[in-house]
């Protein structure tokens, strides 16, 4: 079965303040989405309300995974449903090496007694290490602690290799990456390309759109979509900025809590 | 309000238990002046703990065990900790003596001496009197007073000067039998220039009225110039537990503490390095676990004479249920102790809303021409990092654990010995896993 992500009429508030104000979106299998939108108009907030973030409340709306109803499932769930947000700011976890996190989130998608071997875990998260140009040592570094920004966004990237999901969320996966780094993610991005998997880009330029086609540009302001197009769009911002759109929607101040 | 201090042996028995092991008349006057100190003395101030209401009078009696060919006659539980190679060096004490022991022949021709300690004043009575009780003075306190009083088995190391020690020295100490006397007084001698590493383990079996039990310890380590000393200890008592353990540092000697605090019983543990000398330097890791309704207070401690001497310090301590700790870093740099730095970090995680802890970093400088530094911190499990872990697949058990582990983890890493550094992750394992 293709798969199939719907988000439809999401709103939700963080400590009482509603950042997301209904949003709809339709993530097939296949497509790629590039959301765009100014400073503090709600794009993380998006990714950490799908993701089940316990600091945000889903006041109304659903969200469903082939039929599934996410909104119903704990954090933990909604991962080993498919869901993978690469996160703007990943936490670091000291005390912890990076290939017992990797290999204790594998074994999570398995049943007990059925665990990957030592071996072959290792081979496969070497493997995709090399392709991500990544040094072997961050296998045995403590998770993000120390990492430099660059390397981070990396590590988030061997996560989504290693852990096959169903639907990509990357929130400002080329923020802190230099051009060569850039290439390297978006090759990892696009060799992950398939039919059966979406994903749903947060970015702030197009230069990331260049290496990894978007299908469809979102555009959001003040907790919503409110404006949707093909590549060309995000050209356009890239070029002439978010001013045209405001006046077109008649929108002031474009961050959330302000309204139209 | 003043109760009469009701010991637990008399004078008569003491004496008569101190002949008929056949020990030293400096000896037997030791034990004696100690018990009558043990008398008089208070208990050790312990901030913050009412360690007067412990339960620190069930010493039991001297009970020798017989000794052992092979370790297959000790506990299942101990066996995984020791693996009787060639090059192996062991020491095992069961309740009141030594049971076991065995040196390589390697290091017995380079002049190191590996024994309890009751043999190694038979057979080196004047290097040990020359140090014993120097470190760790008899009239500190009663807890002090009774340990030299009543101690028993312990270990004696020495080791000649040059001399490189390359693998560990390991000692087990039993404690199986409640009405046993089980006071473990370790002694170590590092001469100049030689190096050492020493591991012990202690354990208690389930065995009847253990957690009614006291464990009384003492060590004392002598680093000699240019010397150094990995000395590391895990421990998993069910009994009161009390250890004194003090290292002297001399010129350009070095002293590392790892130290695994895994008891059931409460316990009040006091490290300390003093840097006497010139350029030495005191490295500490300790951590603890804390369950159940179980009482804690460790303190770390470096005290700095030498010029350009260094300390750092590094506690962890895991509590759940309603335990409480009290964590204590004292860092004192006496005056002329120039170009002296000291640093500590004292961290407390808290796993449930009636576990308490206190994170106490102290820093008493005597000196102008020094450098100092302390953190510490209180806190829960942090939800942003399991929320991280979660998003990963991860459920929120295994995602605790991780972390909780993780706090940890640059203690254990330290432990010298692979087994042992397994059984501190299962004792860990054990005691945290909900
Ligand atoms: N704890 C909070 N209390 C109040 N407002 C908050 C809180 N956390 C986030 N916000 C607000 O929610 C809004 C949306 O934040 P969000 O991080 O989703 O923006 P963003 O679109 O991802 O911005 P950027 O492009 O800078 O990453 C911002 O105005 C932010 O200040
Ligand atoms: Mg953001």
């Amino acid at each position: 079965m293709a798969t199939k992500f719907n988000i439809d009429g999401l709103k939700a508030t963080i400590e009482g303040k509603e950042i997301l104000k209904g949003i709809n979106l339709e993530i097939k299998g296949g497509e790629i989405h590039a959301i765009m939108g100014p400073n503090g108009t709600g794009k993380s907030t998006l990714a950490s309300a799908l993701m089940g973030h316990p600091k945000y409340e889903v006041t109304d709306g659903n969200v469903t995974l082939d039929g599934e109803d996410v909104l119903e499932m704990a954090v933990d769930e909604r991962a080993r449903a498919g869901l993978f947000l690469a996160m703007q700011y990943p936490s670091e976890i000291a005390g912890v090496t990076n290939s017992d996190f990797l290999r204790s989130a594998i074994n999570a998608r398995r049943e007990e007694g059925s665990e990957i071997s030592l071996i072959k875990f290792i081979r496969q998260m070497e493997g995709k290490m090399k392709e991500l140009e990544m040094n072997p040592e961050f296998a045995h570094r403590y998770l993000n602690e120390g990492f430099s920004g660059g390397e981070k966004k990396r590590n988030e990237i061997l996560q989504m290799l290693l852990l096959d999901p169903k639907i990509v969320i990357l929130d400002e996966i080329d923020s802190g990456l230099d051009i060569d780094a850039l290439k390297i993610v978006a090759n990892g991005v696009n060799t992950m390309r398939s039919e059966e998997r979406g994903f749903l880009i947060i970015t702030h330029y197009q230069r990331l759109l260049n290496y990894i086609k978007p299908d469809f540009v979102h555009v959001m302001m003040q907790g919503r979509i409110v404006k949707s197009g093909g590549p060309e769009l995000a050209e356009r911002l890239e070029n002439e900025g978010y001013d045209w759109v405001k006046e077109e929607l008649g929108i002031v101040d474009e961050t959330v809590g302000q309204e139209a | 309000m003043t109760t009469q201090t009701i010991l637990p042996i008399d004078r008569e028995t003491l004496a008569a238990l101190s002949q008929s092991n056949n020990e030293p008349a400096w000896l037997s006057t030791l034990r004696l002046e100690a018990l009558e100190l043990a008398g008089q003395l208070e208990l050790p101030v312990v901030e913050k703990q009412k360690i007067s209401r412990w339960n620190l009078d069930a010493y039991g009696s001297y009970k020798s065990s017989p000794a052992i060919q092979s370790l297959s006659e000790l506990p299942e539980s101990l066996q995984s900790l020791v693996n009787l190679e060639e090059s192996s060096n062991i020491l095992v004490q069961r309740n009141s003596s030594a049971v076991f022991q065995k040196l390589s022949a390697e290091l017995a021709a380079k002049g190191v001496i590996f024994t309890d300690l009751n043999t190694a004043i038979q057979q080196h009575g004047e290097l040990v009197q020359k140090y014993l009780f120097t470190a760790v003075k008899k009239d500190e306190n009663r807890l002090a007073a009774l340990h030299a009083a009543l101690w028993n088995g312990g270990v004696f190391v020495y080791v000649p000067k040059n001399v490189d020690v390359e693998l560990p020295l390991q000692a087990i100490m039993l404690s199986d039998d409640a009405t046993a006397t089980f006071a473990p007084h370790v002694l170590i001698i590092a001469e100049s220039n030689s190096r050492l590493t020493y591991v012990d383990n202690y354990l208690s079996t389930d065995g009847v009225g253990l957690d009614q039990a006291v464990h009384n310890g003492v060590v004392e380590v002598f680093v000699k110039p240019g010397a150094n000393v990995r000395f590391a200890s895990v421990q998993h008592l069910n009994a009161t537990n009390v250890t004194y353990r003090r290292a002297v540092v001399e010129n350009d000697g070095r002293i590392e503490w790892i130290i695994g605090e895994m008891h059931n019983g409460n316990a009040v543990s006091e490290t300390m390095s003093v840097l006497q000398g010139n350029g030495s330097s005191s490295d500490m890791k300790v951590i603890c676990a804390g369950t159940n309704e179980q009482k804690l207070s460790i303190t770390t401690k470096a005290v700095h004479f030498g010029k350009s001497s260094d300390s750092q310090m590094f506690t962890r301590a895991v509590m759940r249920d309603a335990a409480s700790a009290i964590i204590n870093g004292i860092t004192k740099i006496e005056k002329g102790s120039t170009k002296a730095n000291g640093e500590q970090t004292e961290k407390v995680l808290m796993l449930s809303p009636k576990a308490r802890g206190d994170a106490n970093p102290i820093l008493l400088i005597d000196e102008d021409d020094v450098t100092a530094g302390h953190a510490a911190s209180v806190g829960q499990v942090n939800p942003e990092q399991v929320y991280y872990l979660m998003s990963r697949g991860i459920p929120k058990s295994v995602a605790e654990r991780l972390i909780i582990h993780g706090f940890l983890a640059p203690v254990i890493s330290e432990i010298p010995l692979e087994n042992v550094q397994e059984q501190l992750r299962s004792l860990m394992e054990r005691k945290l896993g909900q």
